[in-house]
């Protein structure tokens, strides 16, 4: 099964391009550290996910571009193609000249509806060349105009017209001191429309990404390429093939397969009662928990501690709320791996933090008529914080 | 990428604009040297075509541009030439030159529109004090705005010093000022007496011999050796280099390639939290080329904390102990995000930010540095410490004004009364207290505000 990604705005594509050479790398990695059969299992089955092929056998990323100014596109087309190894189709990618100033409204209620017809297009053709579509993969910023805007205009097209297939947002949060003012309008904005249309939002912080560069990293001069490749390489473990069956061999067709909804239950039925023994240590709670092993020893590693009742919320019992994915094949040159993917209350204090900030500048209407200027009304902001109050809450309730 | 459309209005602006040109085309070619036309200087030129509109007396900067080397740079159909100039006097320029030249430029302005794919905004360079550039480039901005309502209007003003030889500058400025209220998107203010303080720094630096610090001689910031003009210098033209570097790195995240782009679009979205408050402090570094090309990490930072020293503002202002509303930081050439971060950090703590705003930083990474510098930063700031400025003019226009000196030159104009003055004057007043507000908010604490509480 494949997933066709949609790279929006500069941070969508630059980072799109990391990603897909990173799978690219580790699919053709020749030290996988198994047998060439389950080798070849493996490269097939990332290949199908993520590219195909032309004649030559040259590989096609299953990938369209947008932005609204061409720059960062014309360096991502030539960058893979420098490579050598794969490359975008050539008429994969959609492009303007006029960017969408940073505005939220302007990249959803102006660029949105002026190129609905040439971006689904474009998708539709991706989506064509798939023998089975599990998803779209979406890439984009917060922070921006494009990635932001438009990315939860195209979402939300997303959503009506391919509603069985699955619709995964990696969402870029951006710094924290500040890397375009108007961010946190930008960020609830986006956050809001998204949660109506998206199935799952996965998160990537750059002040997270930048202190492992810093910290675990040691890297001195930290550039947007060793962020994005960070983040690469994060995706890349998560997103390559893993047995589909415990003890199996056979690779799973559905990367995106997890049971992404997960519900409370429903008031007046009990609780069910637990005492954790593990009280005393500070988890953020969870809803759900996905560990991905790679590489030698993966059948022998102990997860006890996953199963702890501690680290879940009172309504859930840890069967029904962790998760493994297993492979023999080693990612990325690196002898073990692990991966942690999980539903938690981790993002409530950024998530609160960037709520109160845009509350707090929405009370002063600063930058407002920039955005009235296009469409999007101060009734509309309300809307969005209401949502994302209750999001805040629902999770502070875990 | 988007093009922009230079409009140089007046002698200043029009001598600021021809270094400007001469600046950008030597930064293209330096960047591409084969010469190969190519996406970043299309969003200038356009086949070597330009869309500046020079304005002003014949016989003066105009007829230079027509016969000097960089004629070919321009049409000469894109010119507009008057006959008698305005005498100083704004009436002059926004009243009688306007209306008999709105037509004429408004032809040549749809027809240079045409040719760019997707404009997105007008540069306007002009000064204050005299008449057409005053007078004749504030009408300017009515007809733009009436004509290109959704392209962004950019505003350079060379305000006048204390000890302009101008004795009206103080009239035709607050005429102007009322204009740039009403009809601008953004306005780069800029005084003389700044940059001159500015251009004696560089030479005391140069002729101290201080160890390590020689200006390279392709440094564009300083020296026209190697300029298409060779003539003798100007006393202005060290003063409009720094002018037209400064519209230099406000375009080249738009133009060249970067791994934090900045669009021209983006700056108004950043800097104006409110229409009204659009004037926008400038500071260029660093202005000095130093011989060694490695420049380890102490100086990349001192290059940031210059940018919010008072001696670096193009005007006289001092943004570190007034109110910032808002603050972009477009750095150019080998910096990378970690460094900016930093230095973000790292000054945060000695500046005041507005309540709503703590984290008002709007940033941009442009990998191609300015020729002769291996890293150079302008910052612009939306900062109550443009205030003193406007009060001193509002000083300088009663001294003026209450003696009734000069006024019946303007007052002798169709279209011109004694309200006209006191209506400008009022915009400014009203302008001067809302900076007055924001500044009374300095010292309250920044509490968080009530949030919305939901019923689950």
């Amino acid at each position: 099964m494949s997933v066709v990604t949609v790279q929006l705005g500069q941070c969508g594509n630059q980072i799109g391009f990391e990603v897909f050479d990173a799978l690219y790398s580790d699919s053709h990695c020749p030290q996988g550290l198994c047998s060439e059969r389950e080798n070849e299992a493996y490269q097939a089955s990332s290949k199908e996910r993520f590219f195909s092929e032309e004649e030559n056998g040259v590989s096609i990323a299953r990938a369209v571009l947008v932005d609204m100014e061409p720059k960062v596109i014309n360096q991502t087309l030539s960058k893979a193609a420098q490579s050598g190894q794969w490359k975008y189709a050539q008429h994969s990618c959609f492009c303007q000249k006029e960017g969408s100033g940073n505005n939220w409204a302007y990249g959803y209620s102006v660029h949105g509806p002026r190129h609905e017809e040439s971006i689904m297009n474009l998708i539709q053709k991706e989506v064509e060349k798939c023998d089975s579509l599990s998803g779209f993969f979406i890439i984009m910023s917060m922070a921006g105009g494009t990635g932001s805007g438009l990315g939860a205009f195209v979402t939300q097209n997303l959503q009506d017209q391919y509603s069985n297939s699955l619709k995964m947002n990696q969402i870029i949060w951006p710094y924290g001191t500040g890397e375009v003012i108007v961010q946190n309008y930008n960020s609830v904005l986006t956050l809001s429309h998204l949660y109506r249309s998206s199935d799952a939002l996965l998160v990537h912080e750059n002040d997270a990404i930048h202190k492992i560069c810093a910290k675990l990293m040691n890297i001195k001069q930290i550039s947007f390429s060793d962020i994005n490749q960070v983040l690469a390489h994060q995706l890349g473990s998560v997103f390559q093939p893993t047995y589909s069956v415990e003890g199996s061999c056979h690779y799973r067709r559905n990367p995106l397969g997890i049971n992404w909804q997960v519900r409370p239950p429903l008031p007046g039925l009990p609780t069910l009662g637990k005492v954790s023994l593990n009280r005393e240590l500070h988890f953020n709670t969870s809803i759900a928990n996905l560990v991905i092993l790679r590489g030698k020893d993966v059948h022998s590693a102990d997860l006890g501690g996953f199963k702890d009742p501690a680290l879940y919320t009172s309504w859930l019992e840890p069967i029904d709320a962790f998760n493994v994915w297993k492979t023999q094949r080693a990612f990325s040159k690196y002898e073990k791996s692990a991966a942690l993917v999980s539903n938690s209350q981790f993002l409530l204090k950024p998530l609160d933090t960037i709520v109160g900030k845009a509350w707090n500048m929405f009370a002063s209407k600063a930058y407002i008529h920039q955005y009235t200027k296009f469409g999007i009304e101060e009734e509309d902001f309300l809307d969005s914080f209401t949502l994302l109050e209750q999001v805040v809450a629902s999770y502070c309730n875990l | 990428v988007s093009p922009a459309s230079l409009i140089a209005v007046g002698q200043c602006g029009n001598q600021i604009g021809c270094c400007f040109w001469d600046l950008a085309l030597r930064e293209h070619a330096a960047v591409n040297q084969q010469g190969v036309y190519d996406e970043a200087i299309s969003s200038f030129f356009r086949n070597v075509d330009t869309r500046i509109l020079p304005l002003g007396r014949p016989g003066g900067v105009v007829n230079e541009i027509l016969q000097g080397p960089l004629r070919d740079v321009f049409d000469s159909k894109q010119l507009i030439t008057d006959i008698s100039g305005s005498g100083n006097n704004w009436a002059v320029g926004h009243k009688v030159f306007g209306s008999l030249y709105q037509e004429q430029i408004l032809e040549k302005l749809r027809k240079s529109a045409e040719h760019c794919d997707c404009l997105q905004c007008f540069f306007i360079i002009h000064s204050m004090g005299g008449g057409t550039g005053s007078g004749l480039g504030t009408f300017l901005l009515k007809v733009l705005e009436d004509e290109f309502p959704e392209v962004y209007r950019f505003v350079t003003s060379v305000y006048p010093s204390a000890e302009d030889d101008v004795i009206t500058s103080p009239y035709n400025s607050i005429l102007a000022m009322k204009e740039l209220n009403e009809h601008a998107d953004c306005v780069l203010p800029i005084d003389n007496q700044s940059l001159f303080d500015i251009i004696s720094k560089i030479d005391l630096m140069v002729n101290s011999g201080k160890l390590g610090t020689t200006i390279k001689a392709k440094s564009l910031v300083t020296s026209s050796a190697g300029a298409v003009k060779k003539r003798h210098q100007k006393p202005f033209d060290a003063m409009n280099n720094i002018v037209a570097n400064l519209l230099l790195n406000l375009t080249s995240s738009a133009r060249f390639e970067g791994s934090l782009n900045m669009d021209l679009n983006e700056i108004s979205m950043n800097l104006v939290p409110f229409p009204q408050l659009h004037y926008l402090v400038s500071s260029l570094t660093p202005l000095y080329t130093l011989a060694d090309v490695n420049i380890p990490t102490r100086r990349l930072d001192q290059m940031f904390s210059d940018a919010f020293s008072k001696d670096h503002q193009l005007i006289r202002a001092d943004p570190k102990h007034s109110l910032y509303l808002a603050c972009a930081l477009m750095v150019r050439g080998n910096v990378q995000v970690s460094d900016l971060r930093r230095n973000i950090e790292r000054l945060k703590p000695s500046l005041r930010f507005i309540s709503w705003n703590q984290e008002g930083w709007k940033t941009s990474l442009c990998s191609v540095p300015p020729v002769g510098h291996s890293h150079s930063l302008l910052a612009l700031a939306n900062n109550t410490c443009v205030k003193p400025t406007f009060m001193e003019l509002r000083d300088r226009f009663t001294r003026l004004y209450k003696k009734k000196a000069h006024l019946h030159h303007y007052l002798q104009i169709e279209g011109m009364e004694e309200s006209c003055f006191m209506e400008a004057v009022s915009s400014l007043s009203r302008l001067i207290e809302e900076y007055n507000q924001l500044d009374a908010t300095k010292c309250m604490p920044v509490e968080d505000l009530p949030r919305l509480s939901i019923a689950m």
